[in-house]
């Protein structure tokens, strides 16, 4: 089946998807690769076939509207599929895909990668309660299967999710007990000026917010949930205030609910560039340790292109434009002349850019966030490793995450180090009194996801081994 | 007055701080360079077998002397002595396996050939169609990436300093020795011990010496936490695959397949084409494999020369420059071969002899 293809795009959401469509448009072969089945990515996930009588949001629209695109297009897309190993060869990449319980291979002459961003969550005691779930897992059980989180939701976070989190439930008639944010309304002022930019996308977040006022929840400004308690369930939330650089103040107050989404921004994931043989960069603005990458999602690799918030965090709207000019990219790389074409799109890029940072930067965690973690509270969920045990690590000379990694396995489990390293990469910042930009996250490894020794094995034959030449005696 | 250590000694892996340390109690003053973390080069990357079957004939003397030394270090470093079995599937692999592990235990490797009754019953999770076997109670493991780790606090407690993430762009002789120029300032020694392992030749090349030091790119592989499948040490007549479970429950893979890249590129690459045969005759190798899930991959690079015996002695034409490395079965005979490294460099007669860098590598003796 999958074998050859000009141009390979991994991650069919927003930015892969427009690179994909746009590549097929110059007659080249187009192989469109994602885990997910249907094609739309976090953002616009597809409706499980349960709901899809339920009533559409302008996320439902676009993706309905994405996914017909790519079935009338001649991009083949591959869902279901799991990339875990990006090789170069001479002729351009190798794609090794796990499909169906088994390992293929992929050849492309040039590879787009698209894989988005995760959500970051500062680690607070009693986060790994059952019923705590992330802003953006949550908005996944909204758009896929129309669940709610809990009967009762407490939602926190920074920038616009928390709202958009918190308007979805009280739309699918959840109640939602509060809203917390460690933004002000200052903040939010302060971000105006970029969000004219996108006149659309501003009203649509300022309805939000008025429907949230208009139904009574209320919205605590500049505080943070502190600890969450409850033993089989999330039962009640403790939450204080935030001083400017976010570290928590004054006397707890406290909430019930039987859930709480939270989140704290969006990372970038890094994981396959970097197996690509990109290096990473780290930019505050963009979210925090991106690709070195250049114009028009461009690298410094021959036939290696970026888009969307895998280069950094910019937002669904700038990551259609920056897929096509991703694609485009691609195009020129394998013969054809499109520069002007990205000439036009560039300042449209632009200006979803400056409103996708805008919205990026209410994320962006200042020091205090880091006193969230108390010492007992757990930051490596997969050996269960606290603030203490990281600490004490740090303290006796683990000066990087690769350290701490091989002294501790934080980030040795089978989440890879995505929960785990960002706090870790903050403390050794605190530590050794330098910045997170000064604390690389490790190295990274294949696999991309865990894959089962039976799917890379395949139809293994001992007697087609290949025996080396026996080691020196 | 800038300060003037006795020794600098860059490499901070098992034989650099071995040989650290053994300067240290003989009175003198180290300091300890390394480009990376401490024990993050093959030290920590590699799979941690501490086998006598695998390791060469000649070498067996140290190599046993070696495992005393882990076992010393215990549970710091992860050791555990589980004893272990090479197996041969083939009639061709249990000649070579008879072969070599007589010459073996020949050498002072305490190895027998075992029975499939032996087998069984110490393995009830291996294949059937095991042909020959050999068994070393001597065999275990440690775990390699507790490495750095331990040897940070050796150093600290020795009172030695060490730096990290700090490589020397420049040696210079001195009046006193060497001025080693690296992104934290100068570093005055008057002696220097080059133990930078795959990274010998670039660090030797800034002395003006061309060691013929070569790099393979071993690939190791780690499953996800497994109930218990394996108790020994697993190792092929071939090489191609070492295997063992560690008390977390994970199971570690490896067997030399080689991965792509260069020491100077920073690190190495996993080849799908490689560890995907790696996998397989391990699956092979203990069925109950198959569902496990493979969670990370990676590669170390073990250093050589063309004869694939240690370089251990003075570095030829610089006076009061030593180096060590590129020893095969570094992981097992590393604290062990430090040690005598730390002796000779203080005019002591080493317990067993050293490996003269300045012979000929012209014959490959194989």
């Amino acid at each position: 089946m999958m074998q050859n293809t000009d141009i390979a795009v991994i991650g069919a959401g927003p930015a892969g998807a427009n690179a994909a469509l746009t590549a097929a448009r110059h007659s080249l072969s187009v192989t469109l690769l994602d885990e997910q089945p249907t094609a739309g990515g976090q953002v616009w996930r597809a409706k499980s076939t349960a709901i899809l009588d339920a009533p559409n949001t302008p996320e439902t629209v676009a993706g309905s509207r994405l996914r017909q695109e790519i079935d009338d297009s001649l991009v083949t897309h591959i869902g279901a599929a799991r990339i875990w190993q990006i090789e170069r060869s001479e002729k351009g990449w190798n794609l090794y895909v796990l499909r169906q319980g088994r390992s293929e291979v992929l050849h492309a002459r040039a590879l787009i990668i698209a894989t988005g961003a995760r959500e970051f969550v500062q680690p607070a005691p009693g986060w790994t309660t059952p019923g705590v779930l992330g802003l953006a897992g949550a908005t996944a059980l909204f758009k896929q299967e129309m669940t709610l989180p809990g009967k009762r939701t407490i939602v926190s976070g920074t920038g616009p999710l928390v709202f958009f989190v918190a308007s979805e439930i009280r739309r699918l008639g959840g109640e939602v007990a509060a809203i917390i944010t460690p933004n002000s309304r200052g903040d939010w002022l302060r971000c105006l000026p970029a969000m004219v930019s996108r006149p659309d996308l501003l009203l649509r977040g300022a309805r939000w917010i008025a429907d949230l006022i208009l139904g009574g929840i209320p919205i605590w400004w500049r505080h943070a949930v502190t600890r969450v308690e409850g033993q089989t369930q999330v039962a009640s939330i403790e939450f204080r205030k935030l001083t400017a650089d976010w570290s928590p103040t004054g006397p707890a107050r406290r909430v019930e609910g039987d859930s709480l989404c939270l989140g704290n921004g969006l990372l970038p994931a890094t994981e396959a560039a970097q197996l690509a043989g990109l290096w990473l960069e780290y930019s505050l603005q963009l979210g925090g340790w991106v690709p070195c990458q250049v114009a028009d999602g461009g690298t410094d690799i021959g036939g290696l292109f970026l888009c969307g918030d895998g280069t950094g965090i910019r937002g669904a709207a700038a990551a259609e434009i920056h897929g096509r000019l991703a694609g485009l990219s691609a195009v020129q790389h394998l013969g054809a002349d499109t520069r002007a074409e990205r000439d036009r799109l560039r300042a449209a890029f632009h200006r979803a850019a400056r409103f996708g940072m805008a919205m990026t930067s209410l994320g962006i965690p200042r020091p205090g966030l880091l006193r969230l973690t108390t010492d007992e509270t757990i930051v490596c969920r997969c050996e269960s490793l606290s603030r203490t045990d990281i600490a004490a690590e740090i303290s006796s000379g683990a000066g990087s995450t690769n350290a701490v990694k091989s002294g501790l396995r934080a980030g040795m489990g089978p989440c890879g180090g995505k929960f785990c390293q960002t706090t870790v990469a903050r403390m050794i910042a605190e530590t050794e009194g330098c910045t997170e930009a000064d604390v690389p996250p490790p190295t990274p490894r294949p696999p991309l996801r865990p894959v089962p020794v039976a799917a890379l094995a395949g139809d293994f034959r001992y007697s087609e081994l290949p025996i080396p030449k026996p080691a020196p005696l | 007055m800038t300060k003037i250590y006795d020794i600098a000694i860059v490499g901070g892996g098992i034989m650099g701080c071995a040989s650290a340390l053994r300067m240290a109690e003989g009175g003198m003053q180290p300091i300890v360079l390394d480009q990376g973390d401490l024990g993050q080069g093959a030290s920590g990357a590699n799979a941690g077998t501490l086998s006598l079957q695998i390791k060469r004939v000649r070498l067996m003397p140290y190599a046993l002397k070696g495992h005393h030394e882990w076992e010393a270090m215990g549970e710091a470093v992860g050791f555990h002595k589980t004893g272990g079995f090479t197996l041969a599937f083939t009639e061709r692999e249990a000649a070579l396996l008879h072969e070599r592990q007589t010459l073996k235990a020949e050498a002072g490797a305490p190895i027998t050939f075992a029975s499939d009754r032996q087998i069984r019953e110490a393995e009830p999770g291996l294949t059937r169609k095991v042909l020959a076997a050999s068994y070393c109670p001597e065999d275990g493991y440690a775990n390699s990436s507790l490495t750095g780790q331990y040897f940070r606090r050796r150093l600290r407690d020795a009172g030695i300093p060490y730096r990290e993430r700090c490589p020397v762009s420049a040696a210079d002789p001195a009046k006193e020795g060497f001025n080693l120029t690296t992104p934290d300032g100068s570093v005055h020694a008057r002696r220097l011990l080059l133990a930078a392992g795959a990274w010998l030749r670039p660090v030797a090349a800034l002395l003006g010496v061309e060691l013929p030091v070569q790099a393979r790119i071993n690939t190791v592989s780690v499953t996800e936490r497994l109930p218990p499948l394996v108790s020994t040490v697993i190792g092929h007549a071939t090489g191609l695959l070492t295997m063992k479970q560690k008390s977390n429950g994970t199971v570690l893979i490896g067997g030399g397949w080689q991965g792509r890249g260069t020491p100077q590129e920073g690190r190495g690459h996993v080849m799908a084409e490689s560890v995907q045969p790696n996998l397989a005759l391990a699956q092979y190798a203990l069925p109950a494999l198959a569902n496990a899930r493979i969670l990370r991959s990676w590669t170390g690079f073990e250093a050589n020369v063309p004869d694939f015996y240690p370089l251990a002695g003075a570095l030829p034409g610089v006076e009061n420059a030593f180096v060590l490395g590129c020893v095969r079965g570094g992981f097992t005979i590393g604290p062990y071969i430090g040690k005598l490294m730390g002796d000779f460099i203080m005019g002591r007669e080493p317990q067993l002899p050293l490996f003269d860098p300045a012979r000929s590598f012209d014959e490959e003796t194989t």
